[in-house]
């Protein structure tokens, strides 16, 4: 353990709190001393209010310090998920809607919270803050010029006196110039003062993904870049339920929050969304269909092409798939995965971006290394092509349902 | 600079009502779907490019601009057809289809594209003129960007550097008042963009844009200093689109009066009426000018319309310069 992360005194914490641990039966001071160092360690990366953390990956193996070592993947620790399908009154609504409202609600709740980006007074290019200038004002909700450097930078200035920064990027291919001030301030901030300062309360959002017309600087899907920074945490919500509840979770997150929101579905994913606040835990997946024969792992846009594939292999060729979101791309769950995995023996991941560096690389390496013996088939990519997003070939370039039943079909013909 | 005689008002009148109906016609086919991706168009700028182009020898000058950009290559010379075709999508286009409206390149003709990302031209604009210095060529850039590219970090990095090394490079912002949809007024606290330069000592100045002689005139004086080798020069264009930014701009930032005011300073309107005062030409020789323009726009449509689209293996080729790398699947 690093020295500046100072253990907690074990008497100090009442044994009450130990039952929210996933760990049963601590029978020895040693053990809980060993489990209170690496609580200071996850209170310090996720947004724990309490002490209670639901999962500790140390469980899985014995030995403790390689885990450590194991950074953003090893960690899947929340507040407990919640149970949104009994939430009643809901409403529905597409996702720019939510998000909108989502807004609304963070902006209602946090006075310090400032929401700017280029273009967003009047609603922004896609809506999504539509009439928040007027229920606001404009000390609150306003326009910058167009400097992604500036606007970025300026988050991260203001986030770090604790207040909440919301930032809009208006596409995600336009936030390279801003991507310095993420990588080099915004996910240092909490690291190089020794935990004196974060910017914590500080969300980028940005659309990200193909849009059928978008071509070349409209079409981009980044999170790769940003899931290879520690220090920051990257979301994508496959739907206007999952938007707010990561959306809120992102207002009280005490790490900065790059926010993707899948441009293609903004008025056409419509969903019946609880009108009470709720929070979906950041780091956890959400096992979409359970199924035992391929674990198919995807995020946000990608998972209505993945659904669809699932169905396709349902249908025609009796295959029956587990479909996972994976939600948080950092840091990422690598626990659920690597349980469906144990119990498939098969995995695909799918997703826009270019399969060579794409996050798909990372799930597939982790996978292996921890449940090498239960794969029964080499782990499928189906991902977009080496070469810059295309603009009339986008159809050939996505990886459409049809490419992943195809990968579907070959796993299954491997594992027999 | 070249005088401006009869012959260039016939020119220009010609030349900029030609940028003007194929802009139109664009417009007409995008909202038919033949044409993909985003559409930005020209209307009202018009005079920038004309007496930019009177100004410049395109024999040794290049420009670079924004994603504004489908006149430009015409004006140095390309040919409209291609431009159209690129803008469909198909192989015959400038970039054999691959960049679309915002992509227009053009390496015979000296047109450095074409770029979607807002600001990242300017450095680029700025290397280049490095080249042409380096090699000894009193070629001159000339670097165009928008108002709302005025507030990206690089253009202070270009202006920097160009002034550091005394480039060849002229930096021309198209200031149309709005940057899509934020007016000059709401993204800083000053109108005058041009006054950016003074902190560079820079030379640097407003132009009326709407007018090609005026913008001639000060392009030509840039120019002129770039090749002695004096540096460059910051000119701001004060004119005016009369479309939105794009075509999905429902452009509610703006009055259909305000558009209308400036409708009256149209540069084709300008042209035409000193063409008619000074009796430059007859009413059957406008006639046929316009008669010729709409001839060239059909024909353009014609050519996009019946070129064949790329072939899918053309997506992998141009990559890498070399083609067999391991990685691309």
């Amino acid at each position: 353990m690093p020295s500046c992360y100072p253990a907690p005194n074990i008497d100090v914490i009442p044994k009450k709190h130990l039952r929210h641990f996933f760990i049963k039966n601590i029978n020895s001071q040693k053990e809980l001393t060993m489990l209170s160092t690496s609580m200071s360690t996850c209170r310090r990366r996720f947004h724990l209010c309490k002490i209670s953390i639901s999962s500790v990956a140390l469980h899985k193996h014995n030995d403790y310090d390689k885990n450590l070592q194991n950074t953003k993947g090893a960690f899947a620790s929340a507040p407990d998920e919640p149970d949104i399908d009994a939430f009643l009154p809901r409403t529905n609504m597409n996702l720019v809607t939510s998000i909108n409202q989502t807004l609304f609600r963070i902006l209602e709740k946090n006075s310090s919270a400032i929401l700017f980006g280029q273009d967003i007074a009047f609603g922004g290019v896609f809506r999504c803050t539509t009439n928040l200038q007027s229920k606001f004002g404009k000390n609150r909700v306003f326009n910058t010029p167009l400097n992604e450097t500036g606007i970025i930078g300026m988050a991260v200035g203001y986030a770090s006196t604790g207040s909440l920064a919301i930032a809009e990027i208006q596409f995600a291919d336009y936030v390279f110039p801003a991507f310095d001030q993420i990588k080099n301030e915004a996910s240092m901030f909490r690291y190089r003062s020794g935990n004196q300062w974060d910017c914590g309360k500080m969300i980028v959002r940005m659309p990200y993904g193909a849009v059928g017309h978008g071509g070349h600087y409209h079409s981009q899907s980044p999170e790769a870049f940003f899931t290879h920074i520690p220090g920051i945490i990257v979301v994508v919500p496959r739907g206007p339920i999952q938007a707010k509840g990561l959306l809120l979770s992102a207002s009280i997150s005490n790490d900065p929050v790059v926010f993707f929101e899948p441009k293609a579905l903004y008025r056409s994913k419509i969903d019946d969304v609880p009108d009470e606040d709720y929070y979906i835990p950041i780091g956890k997946a959400e096992i979409m269909n359970e199924g035992t024969d391929v674990t198919v792992v995807g995020w946000g846009r990608q998972l209505q092409v993945l659904e669809k594939a699932c169905e396709l292999a349902q249908k025609n060729h009796g295959i029956s798939c587990e479909l996972i979101d994976l939600r948080t791309l950092a840091p990422w769950d690598v626990d659920t995965i690597e349980a469906s995995v144990r119990k498939t023996g098969k995995l695909l991941v799918s997703h826009e971006s270019p399969v060579t560096g794409g996050v798909g690389g990372e799930i597939a390496c982790a996978v292996q290394e921890r449940c090498f013996l239960s794969l029964e088939a080499p782990i499928a990519r189906v991902c977009g092509y080496d070469m810059p997003f295309p603009l009339i070939k986008e159809k050939e370039y996505l990886p459409d349902e049809w490419k992943n039943l195809e990968a579907i079909k070959s796993l299954m013909e491997f594992s027999k | 600079m070249k005088k401006i005689t009869k012959q260039t008002y016939l020119d220009w009148y010609k030349d900029m009502l030609f940028w003007r109906k194929f802009e139109d016609k664009l417009a007409s086919v995008y909202i038919q779907q033949k044409v993909r991706g985003f559409l930005h168009l020209y209307n009202g700028q018009e005079a920038i490019l004309a007496g930019a182009l009177h100004a410049m020898d395109l024999s040794k000058d290049k420009m670079i601009t924004a994603y504004r950009n489908h006149v430009q290559p015409i004006g140095m010379g390309e040919d409209p057809k291609k431009v159209m075709a690129e803008l469909y999508g198909k192989a015959t286009g400038t970039s054999k289809g691959m960049g679309g409206s915002m992509h227009i390149f053009s390496k015979e003709f000296g047109f450095y594209g074409g770029h979607g990302i807002v600001g990242g031209q300017i450095p680029l604009g700025a290397g280049i003129a490095f080249g042409d210095k380096y090699k000894g060529s009193d070629g001159v850039t000339l670097t165009c960007f928008g108002d709302g590219a005025a507030r990206q970090g690089s253009l202070h990095e270009a202006f920097n550097m160009a002034m550091l090394w005394k480039l060849p490079v002229i930096f021309i912002v198209e200031n149309n008042g709005y940057a899509m949809g934020t007016s000059v007024e709401r993204t800083a606290n000053h109108q005058d963009i041009w006054k950016l330069g003074l902190g560079y000592e820079m030379p640097c100045g407003p132009v009326d844009a709407m007018n090609p002689i005026k913008v001639a005139e000060a392009v030509d004086e840039a120019i002129q200093r770039a090749r002695r080798g004096d540096g460059p020069t910051f000119l701001e264009m004060k004119t005016y689109r009369y479309r939105g930014h794009s075509m999905s701009d429902a452009q509610h930032y703006r009055t259909k009066d305000e558009v209308e005011e400036y409708r009256k300073i149209d540069p084709i309107t300008q042209v035409l009426d000193i063409i008619k005062e000074k009796n430059y030409a007859t009413e059957d020789e406008i006639d046929a000018i316009n008669k010729e323009v709409k001839r060239m726009v059909k024909e353009c449509e014609k050519f996009a319309e019946e070129s064949p689209y790329p072939e899918t293996q053309q997506l992998y080729d141009m990559v890498y310069e070399q083609e067999d790398y391991p990685f691309i699947s």
